[in-house]
């Protein structure tokens, strides 16, 4: 098998299924601080055993966010060593600040949280979990400015010596609005998904009748964090949205299957069929007007069509090119100015040029046929795109509905009378995690066929190894994830049947349980 | 600051994280190794899990951030030794992935098959990585084969077996050593019992066994040739390993320590320290900074005798990866220099702060009343 198609199929499993536990200790770890302060201000011991039971669930999930994610770091060089060599410059340096300001702030608490109960003030163990959730969060904030980087490459500049992108402005870097609207959206998400599965697992234990009074007040507490965090969601992935159709057009026309320019402002399909062969969407349900709003934030500007963009690729191909090749003639003559200005004038189309490598090594000789190919080759895939969207954004207007729900019942003090609600909430566990994993489709997969959008293409980013060793490790991958993966659910289950009585090692009451008792 | 003295400062940098690797997680991954010899039943397994439960977390980091500042400020290091060494990264990253698992899941469950498991993937996963460090150092000064085209991508021909080679495997006996001495001397402070006995007897045949391996490795060192740059100095120049000429020379990884003797103190202070752990083995703690100091002078020694190299190439010695020509841009090392001077004083306020909290050795009665205990 080919070695790009290996390394991208690993980076997908790795990725994917490292995002299975990133939301989950993103979210669970801020409900722990919540409920952890509940109890410092209040005194009541009820508050420390529900942050003790949450917190047994944290780290059985915990365990496995850091345990993946050490694939993630090792990954680009391992697999992605032209990237590595490309980019490093740029995208190193917010990977290794998120180890030195973050990932260190969260793993070197974390042990006190398990284990400085008896050894901490009732502060200073607050303190200690607050730090897990700042590390937490801050971890994410750093992955997806370097995330953001790659949808965005801004603040960056490539350099004919050292056949490279470097950095020209770190601030314009740290302060990319790509990277903001995607952090906010993704740490949002997380906080979404610790919500659910605080509110789904007390869900659970009401219709068992078990538990109840670590179930009232969890819920209560998830149901307000919920609503609050499921609507920043969906406000910020507006703004991804926004910041997406500034440069990258053809990923908001894959999402939308739009292949023709419409006039300004352009209509949104909610639902329809994309037929890739006749490049139309049969039984399209449309909204006039509203990508226009929601891409371009205005009534007179275009939300430009597939073909339109194929036709601009074609463009910045033949132009890349003229860069491409005075960069060769470069590298025999360095010191030559005329090159140098010829470089610099078209180095911005210069990744589209590389585009071409996929189809031929002697781009220079590239023929008008190829350079269509390689046109043709920006286009992402559009059904799968389309569909992943829509139900992302599906699984979003739920969760608003069910925590709007939850949170009117725990104002007017019903959470616990209607088993349809329940029902709803322990069925809408798994929603939070699919969305999760469908916005990474969206946005990850949405980028090709680009590493770092208009800069380097995925194809040239692998490494020089061999793709039986790629396959060789996949293949371990997928086998090991897949035990670990039956071992942490298996754990999980476990420790949710068990209940918070025998994991704290005593019986969980409120004051008011105890009155009754 | 000059582009010369930031490369400077980047390489101790990443001799110092990789220092702070081998001391703090050095003893994470010792103490595993010695498990089975250490811990006879389920109690003591978990006194010696336990010992580390709390810290080895943000020990690891180390080798995390590591990875990091080598993308950042070594980036062509990055690609080439983590795509070369592929099947190696492979095997640590597998160990890497098991290891926090077989701590934290191990004592959540009492079926002493589960626990069995575990047990064996935390001694496997404790082993393998500290034997991969030292083969891959051990390939350092051998040179692996590998070179670039003129797009600067990177080729190699390094197989997993031409890794295996009797230096490194040599050098991968001596980081084992080190680290479980370094794991003994850590037992034997935060453990009491049979457990502490039994480490304690550990250290003097561990630290001869470092100390042979390591005047073995030191003989041998001298029949090797080493990689030196003939050309002119550039070492303020952009980044690319491709503008130099590199050759073989007899001795030639001694050249650093003819030219600067003090640099023999690293070697010296290696053996200082093993030989002091054994004599103070009565004494943990001084055992325990004794093992330390020998984790960290090792790495020093290594790191003295390769300067400027960071990955020589055997195959095209002219496109080695050096301090010189292997770095990033001067303001990204200027920037990731702010970061590192801002963030480490706090990284090891907290982690000081830690180790202050759960000082003490652990007993039985620590973890068996405590759900949350491993």
């Amino acid at each position: 098998m080919d070695i790009v198609l290996l390394s991208r199929l690993q980076f997908a499993v790795t990725a994917l299924y490292h995002f299975l536990f990133v939301p989950l200790t993103l979210g669970l770890s801020l409900l722990l601080v919540i409920t952890e302060c509940v109890f410092v201000m209040t005194g009541r011991t009820i508050w420390r055993d529900i942050t003790k039971f949450w917190g047994t669930l944290f780290g059985i999930n915990f365990a496995m966010g850091v345990a993946t994610g050490i694939t993630m770091e090792f990954q680009f060089g391992t697999n992605w060593a032209y990237y590595a060599h490309y980019v490093g410059d740029v995208f190193g340096a917010p990977l290794a600040i998120e180890g030195l300001m973050a990932f260190f702030l969260e793993a070197t608490l974390v042990g006190l949280f398990f284990f400085g109960w008896e050894r901490l003030s009732k502060v200073g163990h607050l303190v200690v979990t607050a730090g897990v959730a700042l590390g937490s969060n801050l971890s994410a904030l750093w992955i997806l400015i370097a995330n953001g980087w790659m949808q965005f490459p801004v603040g960056a500049i490539f350099n004919p010596d050292t056949m490279r992108m470097e950095v020209s402005d770190f601030m314009v870097v740290l302060f990319n609005p790509v990277a903001q609207a995607k952090f906010v959206h993704t740490v949002a998400a997380g906080y979404v998904t610790g919500s659910v599965f605080v509110l789904a697992v007390s869900a659970l234990y009401l219709l068992q009748n078990r538990h109840r009074a670590l179930a009232l007040r969890s819920m209560t507490v998830a149901a307000s964090f919920g609503l609050a965090s499921a609507l920043c969601v969906i406000v910020l992935g507006d703004e991804s949205g926004y910041t997406a159709s500034v440069n990258q057009k053809m990923k908001i026309a894959a999402i939308e299957a739009m292949w023709n320019t419409e006039p300004a402002p352009a209509s949104f399909t909610v639902i329809g069929i994309p037929d890739l062969k006749d490049r139309k969407t049969n039984y399209a349900v449309e909204i006039p007007w509203l990508l226009g709003l929601i891409t371009t934030r205005s009534l007179d500007r275009q939300v430009p069509g597939i073909d339109d963009l194929v036709k601009l690729a074609d463009t910045r191909i033949r132009r890349g090119l003229i860069a491409y090749d005075a960069l060769a003639k470069l590298r025999s003559d360095r010191g030559n100015a005329n090159l140098r200005a010829q470089l610099d004038e078209h180095v911005g189309d210069l990744g589209y040029a590389l585009l071409l490598k996929r189809f031929r090594p002697d781009i220079e000789h590239a023929s008008k046929a190829d350079i269509a190919n390689a046109a043709q080759s920006t286009i992402p895939n559009v059904p799968v795109l389309f569909w992943s969207f829509r139900l992302m954004v599906a699984c979003g207007f739920w969760l608003v509905l069910l925590f709007a729900t939850a949170f009117y019942f725990s104002a007017t003090r019903r959470l616990a009378r209607y088993r349809w609600f329940l029902m709803a909430a322990v069925a809408s566990l798994p929603l939070p995690w699919l969305a999760a994993e469908l916005g990474w489709v969206v946005a990850e997969y949405g980028r090709q066929p680009w590493v770092i959008e208009g800069v380097l293409p995925t194809s040239l980013g692998v490494s020089s190894t061999s793709a039986d060793n790629v396959l060789f490790s996949l293949l371990g991958f997928v086998l090991f994830y897949s035990g670990l993966a039956v071992a942490d659910l298996y754990l999980m289950v476990k420790y949710v049947r068990l209940g918070p009585d025998q994991t704290i090692g005593h019986p969980v009451a409120g004051p008011r349980d105890l009155v009754a008792a | 600051m000059s582009y010369e003295l930031l490369r400077v400062i980047w390489w101790a940098l990443l001799g110092i994280l990789l220092i702070a690797f081998a001391v703090t997680d050095g003893f994470d991954l010792g103490s595993a190794a010695l498990l089975p010899y250490v811990a006879r039943n389920d109690i003591e397994r978990r006194q010696v899990i336990n010992t580390i439960g709390p810290v080895w977390e943000g020990n690891q980091v180390w080798f995390v951030l590591g990875g990091g500042a080598i993308f950042a400020a070594w980036p062509a290091l990055y690609a080439a030794s983590f795509s070369g060494f592929y099947l190696a990264m492979f095997a640590v990253l597998t160990a890497l992935i098991f290891r926090p698992l077989s701590i934290v899941y191990r004592s959540k469950l009492a079926n002493p098959r589960w626990r069995s498991w575990w047990d064996w993937t935390f001694f496997v996963t404790g082993v393998v990585p500290s034997l991969i460090f030292g083969v891959a150092f051990g390939n350092l000064f051998l040179g692996v084969p590998f070179g670039f085209d003129a797009e600067l991508r990177f080729h190699s021909e390094i197989t997993l077996l031409s890794l295996l080679r009797p230096f490194p495997l040599l050098s991968g006996l001596v980081s084992l050593a080190m680290l479980m001495l370094h794991g003994a001397t850590w037992l034997s402070c935060k453990t009491d019992g049979p457990v502490t006995t039994r480490a304690k007897a550990a250290i003097p045949v561990l630290a001869g066994a470092f100390l042979v391996l390591f005047v073995i490795s030191g003989i041998w060192l001298l029949a090797l040739d080493g990689y030196v740059i003939t050309s002119p100095p550039a070492h303020d120049t952009a980044s690319n390993p491709l503008l130099k000429t590199v050759i073989l020379e007899p001795r030639g990884w001694l050249m650093n320590a003819g030219l600067h003797p003090t640099l023999w103190l690293a070697p010296l202070l290696a053996l200082s320290g093993a030989f002091a752990a054994i004599l103070a083995r009565n004494r943990p703690v001084l055992a325990f900074l004794g093992s330390a100091a020998a984790c960290a002078a090792t790495i020093a020694t290594a790191g003295f005798a390769l300067f400027p190299f960071l990955l020589p190439s055997s195959s095209e010695p002219n496109a080695s990866l050096t301090v010189w020509d292997a770095s990033s841009s001067k303001l990204t090392l200027e920037i990731m220099l702010g970061a590192v001077l801002i963030f480490l004083p706090l990284i090891l306020a907290y982690t000081a702060w830690v180790y202050r909290v759960m000082r003490g050795p652990v007993q039985a009665r620590d973890f068996s009343g405590d759900p949350g205990a491993y």
